[in-house]
């Protein structure tokens, strides 16, 4: 048996809907079986909840009078450089941006205290934020110099544009050199001493539709606290990885580029983070609704983090390096007690994304679907699936 | 025997002065240093556990409040924001004496300030920066 959307969103509506969250559909599966449970549950959903460096938003701000135009020019938020390439008064702050005089990586390691992803989050607060800018000056827009308080209330749009995030699966990062360093998935200690990973393993919504029947361009979802739709497929997005029997990737491979109304949006689903040693960044939240069509997708979401694989890989030497090399492979079951082994030493492990609020977003939305205030939608068109060959590609270095 | 671990803050003129040797010699007490953060004409830090007979104990405490040193409880020193801790987890792999943990049922990170030692390891690698340290 087979269900649409159309009619799976006929039942929110009539609020008749079953919906469950990834973890809760694993017992179902396993209790009634994957028949029943495909009939019984109508939508599955799923939650993500971490650093997610390609991201950022897009602003625009109103025309002052007079006129300036910020394209061309240098704009500043809270001091943090953002992008004026564009029309007179659009924006686009993104994540990593620093100050001018942040002193970065100068006394390594460096704090990186305040950058985009906060002046995000102050923006969602409802804060307000200080503008600052120089235009050349122009017969239609004389203006040169701007300094200017704004706030997410009067500012005409402002809208999160995330070109990379929710990446399906992920590396484990681990340190075999003899000092510390400092990476974006953390601090690593010398030795092997820790082992850091990011991924909500059998919550993860591309890790719950690994081969993207559901999920694609169009798909509304939970998006920083607010509604957001998937924009695109995600730069870097590299279905072509190995993957186990039923489908899901043993590394990164997926990933989708998300798009949302900002001043909808929650700052407590939209963190800016300081990675010590390397930057700063956005913790995004994101939770995708599976509608069970039929008993192939109900077995994806029925994946279990021990069913998912990820690689542990060396950031001393291999990921700066761009080196292949892979030490082991680990599952999320493993990942999540706690410890893991590698090259036969136990390693502590540590999440760089929370599996607490990732199973909070999963609840959220099923809340919203249950209410009948979120339908489903079906996609406009796929994003390249294992089979189209799409892969991820090195830069070509070449002599100018 | 009793023990006690202290953060102690010495002002810039008590700093070349021999103050934990008057602690054992005259009050009998034993220490034991955590961390220690001195450099010559400014404030020194000491954090340090002192173990002695109780009454031996709070003599010396009040010997070293005399002396105009600032003493402050330990567990208070670090604490946690609250309301930006995510519960990631990669301070848990930080912490070398448990303070900070996982609940595995929940996935909550937890803080027992009674066990922290302010090494500090979680403050540099909380990316939200909600674990902080009062100075």
């Amino acid at each position: 048996m087979s269900k649409t959307i159309a009619e799976i969103n006929e039942k929110i509506r009539k609020g008749q809907v079953v919906v469950v969250t990834a973890e809760e559909i694993i017992d179902i599966v396993e209790e009634k079986g994957l028949k029943k449970a495909a009939e019984e549950v109508d939508v599955v959903t799923t939650g993500t909840f971490g650093p997610m460096c390609s991201s950022g938003a897009f602003l625009n701000i109103g025309h002052s009078r007079p006129r300036i135009k910020l394209g061309g020019g240098k704009v500043y938020l809270n001091r943090v450089p953002a992008y004026a390439g564009l029309a007179a008064v659009d924006i686009y702050i993104g994540a990593t941006a620093l100050p001018d005089g942040d002193p970065r990586n100068s006394e390594h390691p460096g704090e990186f205290r305040y950058g985009g992803g906060h002046v995000i989050q102050d923006l969602v607060a409802g804060k307000d934020v200080e503008l600052t800018a120089e235009a050349y000056g122009t017969d239609c827009y004389p203006r040169r110099r701007l300094e200017t308080l704004i706030n997410i209330r009067d500012i005409n749009e402002a809208v999160l544009f995330n070109p990379r995030n929710a990446y399906q699966n992920y590396n484990v990062a681990v340190n075999l050199s003899d000092g510390t360093i400092y990476t974006y998935m953390g601090v690593l200690k010398p030795r092997l001493g820790n082992a850091n990973y990011s991924s909500a393993g059998q919550l993860s919504p591309l890790l719950n539709d690994p081969l993207y029947r559901t999920i694609g361009i169009g798909t509304r979802i939970f998006l920083g606290g607010g509604i957001g739709y998937v924009a695109w497929h995600g730069t870097q997005h590299n279905p072509s990885v190995p993957r186990t029997e039923r489908g899901v990737p043993k590394s990164g491979a997926g990933t989708l580029a998300v798009i949302g109304d900002l001043k909808t949006m929650d700052p407590s689903w939209l963190v800016g983070v300081s990675m010590t040693g390397y930057g700063v960044s956005l913790m995004v939240g994101i939770g995708v609704p599976i509608p069970i069509l039929d008993e192939e997708v109900c077995r994806s979401v029925s994946v279990r983090d021990e069913e998912i694989w990820a690689p542990v890989v060396d950031y001393s030497d291999s990921y700066p390096n761009f080196k292949p090399e892979v030490l082991e492979e680990v599952n999320y079951a493993q990942l999540r007690s706690g410890k893991i082994t590698v090259r036969g030493k136990e390693v502590p492990t540590g999440s760089l994304s929370s599996y607490a609020k990732a199973r909070e977003i999963a609840g959220i939305l099923k809340e919203w679907i249950s209410k009948g205030k979120f339908l489903l939608t079906q996609p406009v068109a796929s994003i390249p699936g294992a089979e189209s060959g799409y892969t991820f590609r090195p830069l070509k270095e070449r002599k100018p | 025997m009793p023990s006690k671990k202290l953060v102690l803050r010495f002002p810039a003129h008590l700093v070349d002065r021999p103050i934990i040797y008057r602690l054992v010699k005259d009050y009998d007490l034993t220490f034991n240093i955590l961390k220690a953060q001195i450099s010559p004409q400014e404030e020194g830090l000491l954090v340090f556990e002192l173990s002695g007979e109780p009454r031996a104990l709070e003599s010396g405490i009040s010997y070293l409040k005399g002396l105009g040193v600032h003493i402050q409880a330990f567990g208070e020193d670090v604490y946690r924001d609250e309301g930006r801790c995510t519960h990631c987890g990669v301070c848990v792999v930080m912490c070398p004496t448990g303070a900070l943990s996982l609940d595995k049922e929940t996935m909550l990170v937890s803080f027992d300030s009674s066990k922290c030692i302010a090494c500090e390891a979680c403050i540099g690698s909380c990316p939200p920066k909600a674990m902080q340290i009062r100075f």
